[in-house]
């Protein structure tokens, strides 16, 4: 009975002991530098991938005028005001013109008394050519009695003087006369220049749009080329979108484009590139397109924040691997590829990346390697590793 | 010839055992509070194993980007990489905030675990400071507005994160990315970050151009356009807080990132560190008062539990009492009795010993920040938990050695 008692003390102590040394056992094998890293692994396989640019951009109008004056001056009237829809030639305001409604006048003025001058020379010149015709008449009686000495020489030569004298003075009086024309001719073309000027103080509406700001109230003045208003065409908004010059590569105009905006992240309104810029911006290495709404929302507004997101073309068949399992070991690329238990980093060159993740196996992994993906941390040639279904969410 | 030890315990066999338990709890703590030292060396160590860098480049002066804060033009990378001896060089920003869950009303919002205190890191795609593997989901390939985390903030895949007035949607996990603080990092693209980290809300950006625009310098009546360009200066950051450079390969790595920094130095007037100083700055400077805060405590708890084996020795050989002196009588000898405790002693700090490392292992994942167990230290504790127990057990056998063989009888 004793006996038998102690017996199962020391089965039972000896059993606690086993326990203790198993759990011993698993505590090492499982953590600390003989544990395996846990990795996942995805056989390579070949596919097509539809490649995607993504950016940010703003909505911007395609055309959007900034209307002032030419000259500095003081705004006498404005006629809209911010939201106002206008149309072409429609006067949205204009300058004060100072004093050049009565320059005009005086102006006037001058044209018609260049106009009477003009009359005054004309009838001088009139009067010249009837003198001038009598003298050719007395010239030509004087030189037949000349012929026949009936008369000196003498009276014949002052006779001859007379006429030529005559003749110049016509000369000068269709001199006048035109010189008359060309003063009327400057002051009327002087007259214009001013009713443009007075024309050019009331600023029109260069095409049908919208009013978005008003910068200056009547009274206030501005310089030269300072905005009064500003007006946009409402029609033509389009997104400018910024790209990341590194993931650029495809960016042409006519790529399809989904475009989000801040204001209805759950919506994607459909566009396309009309433009990419030939300048990209070298301070912060962005390309710019622009981008227009094929059905463009009713609510858009002007500044709002928008992701842009371009469908690329599908590339050519090619080994496809998610980008989680792109490593870099030193200066090279590659990724750690499983065989039969040997684990070895193969050197890769890549192509495009999907928005997705997948990345474009130039060369480097044939289809149906077995590639790591996932690790739970840095793998090297001599890790230990277990394969498993899923590392995410596991505490380590 | 029969084990006077093993028998005696076998006739009390529970005590024993509990008491080993007990002790090997108390030992279980003290490798734990090791381990939390470790993981907190450890943290720095994995902040710097991350960024995948030979030097930190930064702002001339300063000790950073961690242990002090450090602010460098953006453009800066690129005279840095035109220097010889550069392979890789990457703008990086470090910020440590409080990472709000975006309830966009589409799940139920939590009340309690809303934010997360986690270091937000602003690199570059494809450039060092990226993180080196992910656990699930995919890198970033989206220029904006993508995030990965570490598994220990607690996101999830495709949950929407708010960093200032942006959401991100987290697209990959990642494992020990942590500062030096034992934050979880949370990574964005560069450009986002700088945002995120200079961008000041809106309220102070609406007062900041009402306070330009009623200064009369900035806001000439004569000079149109020049109040918005000063807006619009004021409105951006071309700031980052480090630049990681890698060297070439191929070259001696320590003499090569020594020479680059020099370079750094001399001519681009900024501050380099090497890996190895940068460690120095981290484990001796940042951590230190944390570490020897820690120590302290270690140290205590050390002593604590070797007064504790002692005394519970010393009490089981008490209890034992009568039976020593019985042995005595019948003519024992004192090596027999004296080897009996010791090898109670050594088998208890064994248990103690096993069961204190297989609990520590337990229950090691279950804090907060990372605990990291070294083979070295269980090795050291182990080692140190026997010689205590020798060293415990001498008290007991000078007892049980004074003990009068009449005592058997007259009691």
């Amino acid at each position: 009975m004793k006996l038998s008692s102690i017996g199962i003390r020391r089965v039972v102590l000896g059993l606690l002991g086993v326990l203790l040394l198993a759990a011993l056992a698993f505590v090492v094998i499982r953590s600390g530098p003989l544990a395996p890293t846990r990795v996942t692994v995805v056989q390579a396989a070949e596919g097509r991938l539809t490649p995607a640019l993504f950016g940010i951009g703003t909505v911007e109008a395609r055309r959007s005028y900034l209307i002032g004056p030419t000259a500095a001056g003081r705004v006498r009237t404005v006629t809209v005001d911010v939201g106002s829809l206008v149309k072409a030639g429609q006067l949205l305001a204009e300058m004060d013109p100072v004093d050049l409604d009565e320059r005009t006048a005086a102006l006037d003025a001058a044209v018609a008394r260049a106009g009477s001058a003009m009359a005054g020379a004309d009838a001088q010149r009139r009067d010249a050519l009837a003198r001038q015709a009598l003298a050719a008449v007395n010239a030509r009686r004087t030189v037949e009695l000349g012929q026949q000495n009936f008369i000196s020489a003498n009276a014949v030569e002052a006779r001859l003087q007379e006429q030529a004298s005559a003749d110049a003075v016509v000369t000068a009086a269709t001199a006048n006369v035109a010189a008359a024309r060309q003063d009327q001719q400057r002051l009327a073309a002087e007259r214009a220049g001013l009713r443009q000027q007075r024309a050019n103080v009331r600023l029109l509406a260069p095409a049908d749009g919208v009013v978005i700001s008003r910068d200056a109230e009547p009274g206030s003045t501005v310089v030269a080329g300072q905005a009064v208003l500003r007006v946009i065409q409402p029609s033509f908004l389009w997104v400018k979108v910024r790209l990341d010059q590194a993931r650029s590569a495809g960016l042409t105009a006519g790529l399809p484009a989904q475009v989000v905006l801040r204001s209805n992240p759950g919506r994607a309104v459909a566009g396309k590139v009309a433009r990419v810029e030939t300048i990209s911006d070298s301070v912060t290495e962005e390309r710019v397109a622009q981008v227009s709404f094929d059905q463009a929302p009713s609510d858009l507004s002007v500044g709002e924040l928008a992701e842009v997101t371009l469908s690329l073309p599908p590339t050519a068949n090619a080994v496809l691997l998610p980008n989680a399992a792109i490593r870099r070991l030193q200066a090279q690329i590659g990724v750690w590829t499983l065989d039969g238990g040997d684990l070895r980093f193969a050197p890769v060159r890549t192509g495009l990346t999907s928005l997705e993740g997948q990345v474009q196996i130039l060369e480097g992994v044939k289809p149906g390697t077995t590639v790591i993906v996932y690790s739970e941390k840095d793998i090297g040639a001599r890790s230990r590793i277990t394969v498993v279904e899923t590392l995410a969410g596991q505490q380590p | 010839m029969i084990s006077l030890a093993g028998r005696d315990i076998l006739h009390s066999w529970g005590k024993f055992v509990l008491t080993g338990m007990g002790l090997g709890l108390l030992i279980g703590v003290t490798l734990t509070m090791a381990g939390v030292y470790r993981g907190m060396v450890d943290d720095a160590r994995a902040l710097l194993n991350n960024s995948g860098a030979d030097l930190w480049v930064v702002q001339q002066g300063t000790q950073g980007p961690y242990a002090e804060s450090s602010s460098l033009r953006d453009d800066t990378v690129r005279s840095v990489l035109g220097l010889p001896g550069v392979a890789r060089a990457a703008n990086v920003t470090y910020l440590t905030m409080q990472v709000r869950r975006a309830s966009a009303g589409d799940a139920a919002p939590s009340s309690d675990n809303d934010d997360v205190r986690a270091m937000v890191v602003g690199f570059e795609p494809g450039q060092p400071g990226e993180p080196g593997y992910l656990v699930a989901g995919r890198h970033v390939t989206r220029s904006h507005y993508e995030a990965v985390a570490d598994v220990r903030t607690g996101f999830a895949l495709g949950e929407r994160i708010r960093i200032r007035r942006h959401g991100y949607t987290v697209v990959g996990l990642t494992r020990r990315m942590v500062s030096s603080g034992g934050d979880p990092m949370v990574f964005i693209p560069l450009k986002d970050a700088q945002e995120a980290q200079f961008l000041k809300d809106n309220d102070a950006i609406v007062n900041e151009r009402a306070r330009t625009a009623s200064n009369p310098s900035l806001n000439r009546p004569g000079v149109p356009g020049l109040l918005e360009a000063i807006q619009a200066s004021q409105a951006n950051n071309r700031n980052v807080n480090a630049i990681l450079v890698q060297v070439q390969p191929g070259m001696d790595a320590g003499l090569s990132a020594d020479t680059v920094a020099g370079t750094v130095r001399r001519w681009k007037h900024l501050e380099a560190y090497t890996r190895a100083q940068m460690e120095e700055i981290l484990v001796a400077k940042l951590i230190a008062t944390s570490a020897k805060q820690i120590g302290m405590f270690l140290v205590i708890l050390a002593i604590v539990s070797a007064a504790i084996v002692a005394f519970i020795i010393y009490t089981m050989t008490l209890g034992k009492i009568r039976e020593i002196a019985v042995l005595k009588l019948i003519g024992t000898r004192n090596r027999t009795i004296a080897g009996m405790i010791l090898q109670q002693a050594l088998g208890l700090g064994l248990i103690g010993f096993i069961v204190g490392k297989v609990a520590a292992t337990f229950w090691a994942p279950i804090f907060p920040k990372y605990v990291l167990l070294e083979v070295n230290d269980a090795l050291l504790g182990f080692l140190a938990v026997m010689v205590i127990c020798a060293l415990a057990s001498t008290l007991a056998i000078r007892a049980a050695l004074a003990v009068d063989p009449a005592a058997a009888i007259g009691g």
